[in-house]
């Protein structure tokens, strides 16, 4: 593919655990074990997965804020981790995060000014009464007044700042904007409109997006491919489409079921996995998600599925996929 | 008639620089024992403020219960003195706030935390308070309770903590619950886990829940019935059914509009402009200044709760243009 602005080949990364008397190595926690995937121009990719699974440390290995293991990210055709810190520094122009928490995210201390701005001094030249009006140009784009720049976050609501931290973001007019859960800290109502913002920036900007979410219908809304993680490994990639019609892993069939809708009543109408994600410290044997697979057979302890490639870019990682789950064994 | 917990003419206000400001405005709002009540509404609606007075635990000043009473088996909540209040919280009404992190102490394992309930409210020893507490602890459905019994929060995942919130919401057997937002931060298969208990604890021990949100789908999958909160007052209410299947309210439409829908519809529509100012000092409709539908009469009078059908209130206008309240037909927006 010509236009491919992200490719993802084989990445890991295993974070230690020490102990010992000195200090070694005595596990490791694999929060990212093999991820491949590709990402066109414009094209949104949907992150889904619990917490846990590894979002988080492939978005941050992504943005070249950790070292992986092994394997490659090639960014616009340039290895990103392979290449000297000047020509780092202009590559990180092209890429920017929004974060999960824009209570957290916003220095309480800062004008709006100072903290668009930031990124804006970084990266260029530009007087003071440039700087305003820059981030004026930006408040007004993410839909907020212009007099905001001379404002502290604390004079804005959830949804307000978290305008404003993507306005930060948009701030070096980047190419790839990773967005971490940008909505799950604020209500319904603003994130509906931060939702419709950004799917309109990313119309007339022409951005890219990696969207992490746990909330499989804000993916939907806004998604054209969809990752689904579990355990640091990728266990279903697909269309969006694809993936919500003909969803092929018991684990993405479960997060789905979790979800309430408007459309069913009562509580018996949503399912649950039973517990929680193991620890990947020591990830179970064989299909990680074994333990809480409402269809596991002895086959899964003991083999690992490989990615089954079900047609226009759909794959799933499942032993059972195109097979009844009774036959399978 | 035998109402259990029946709000009325509640007004609560706030002092502060810039004047008094009114936050609640609760005409009626009756709960019978053992349903689960849902109130929803966007953040600054009053719904955290409306669980914050029924407990009487809004600090005072800057907050003022104006006027209004709060009937809870017979007894007004708002006329006890502190001391009687006290005996109440905890006993016979129970709340589960919102952040679990912050709602537990990090410095004392969970099953101190259990205990120490126990040791306050009740005569016990400390051995028979460590076996209720252990009981609590399988009764929210954590295993290994003994294990869990001996970690600090920190130790545990959110939904764990929110388990644990629980289970010292209602061990001192309370009968009353009220959940804020429980869910909130939390994974969607989480998510679920928890309110499976909530509603399991509420078939099992008879509790009745007024369960806080702001997402009309967690109400739909838990409660019976629903009011929607906006700028402090209800303007819509009614059993889930009627509620969701036939808004009226304008208010409610763009509540619903707002979720992101699983499969079909792609679009919302969401007015997307900012919250203006909020119209709770003006006389009329308090969701004039972002209502979509409004007309002249909307500004100026304050539309009275009118029934549609069965038990279904609402409080616009427009949804009586057609003719008197009681039976007005539903004009199409």
């Amino acid at each position: 593919m010509a236009d491919s602005i992200l490719k993802v080949k084989d990445l890991k990364k295993y974070f230690p655990v020490r102990g010992g008397f000195f200090s070694k190595p005595v596990a490791w926690v694999k929060a990212v074990d093999g991820v491949t995937f590709e990402m066109e121009q414009g094209e949104v990719l949907g992150l889904v997965g619990e917490s846990g699974c590894g979002k988080t440390t492939l978005v941050n290995v992504l943005l070249n804020l950790e070292e992986p293991t092994s394997g490659e990210v090639y960014f616009d055709g340039l290895d990103l981790f392979d290449m000297d810190k000047k020509s780092l520094r202009k590559i990180r122009k092209n890429l920017q995060i929004v974060f999960q928490d824009p209570f957290w995210s916003l220095n309480p201390r800062l004008l709006v000014r100072d903290i668009v701005g930031e990124p804006i001094k970084v990266h260029a030249n530009c007087s003071r009464e440039q700087l305003v009006k820059k981030v004026g140009d930006l408040l007004e784009m993410v839909g907020l007044p212009r007099s905001g720049v001379f404002k502290y976050p604390h004079e804005f609501s959830g949804g307000e700042r978290q305008r404003i931290a993507i306005a930060r973001a948009l701030a070096l007019s980047p190419k790839l904007v990773v967005l971490d859960e940008p909505t799950s800290s604020i209500d319904v109502l603003s994130q509906a409109q931060i939702l419709e913002l950004l799917k309109n920036l990313k119309q007339s900007l022409g951005l890219t997006y990696i969207l992490i979410s746990h909330d499989l219908s804000v993916v939907n809304y806004m998604a054209d491919r969809i990752a689904v993680m579990y355990l640091g490994k990728m266990v279903e990639y697909g269309p969006a489409d694809d993936v919500f019609d003909r969803t092929a892993h018991p684990y993405t069939k479960a997060l789905f079921a979790a979800i309430p809708t408007l459309d069913t009543e009562g509580i018996d109408s949503i399912a649950t996995i039973e517990g929680s994600v193991p620890s990947a410290i020591n990830p179970p044997s064989g299909c990680r998600f074994h333990t809480r697979c409402p269809m596991a057979k002895e086959i899964c302890r003991q083999r690992e599925p490989v990615m089954v490639d079900l047609g226009g870019g759909h794959r799933a990682a499942c032993h059972f996929i195109g097979k009844d789950a009774k036959g399978a064994c | 008639m035998g109402e259990y917990f029946k709000i009325k003419d509640l007004r609560v206000g706030f002092k502060t620089f810039e004047g008094h400001k009114n936050v609640l405005d609760i005409d009626t709002m009756v709960l019978n024992k053992g349903e689960t009540f849902g109130i929803v509404g966007e953040s600054g609606a009053g719904k955290t403020v409306l669980a914050l007075t029924i407990l009487r635990l809004l600090s005072s000043p800057p907050a003022v219960i104006e006027s209004g009473s709060i009937l809870f088996n017979g007894e007004d909540l708002l006329q006890k003195p502190e001391s009687e209040m006290r005996k109440i919280r905890g006993r016979h009404i129970s709340m589960i706030f919102q952040d679990p992190m912050s709602t537990l102490n990090p410095v004392f394992t969970v099953g101190e935390q259990i205990i120490r309930v126990f040791r306050n409210n009740k005569r016990i020893s400390r051995k028979e308070a460590e076996k209720e507490a252990l009981g609590m602890i399988e009764m929210v459905k954590l295993p290994d309770a003994k294990n869990i019994m001996g970690k600090y929060p920190h130790e545990l995942s959110g939904g764990q903590r929110q388990r644990i919130v629980i289970a010292i919401a209602l061990s001192c057997g309370a009968e009353f619950l009220i959940a804020d937002e429980p869910t909130r931060n939390l994974d969607v298969t989480i998510q679920a886990g928890i309110l499976k208990l909530i509603a399991e604890l509420q078939r099992e021990l008879g509790v009745t829940v007024l369960f806080i949100a702001n997402n009309l789908g967690l109400v739909s999958a838990i409660c019976k019935r629903v009011a929607i909160l906006n700028a402090g007052r209800i303007v819509e209410t009614g059993s889930v059914r009627e509620v969701l299947k036939d808004p009226r309210h304008p208010y409610t439409l763009t509540l619903l509009n707002a979720i992101p829908r699983n499969k079909g519809e792609r679009v919302n529509r969401v007015n997307t402009t900012i919250k203006e100012e909020r119209d709770r000092d003006l006389r009329g409709c308090r969701y004039y200044s972002r209502c979509v539908e409004k007309r002249e009469v909307c500004r100026d009078s304050e539309p009275v709760p009118g029934l549609i059908l069965g038990t279904h209130w609402v409080a616009c206008h427009r949804a009586f243009e057609g003719g008197e309240p009681g039976g007005g037909q539903h004009t199409e927006g």
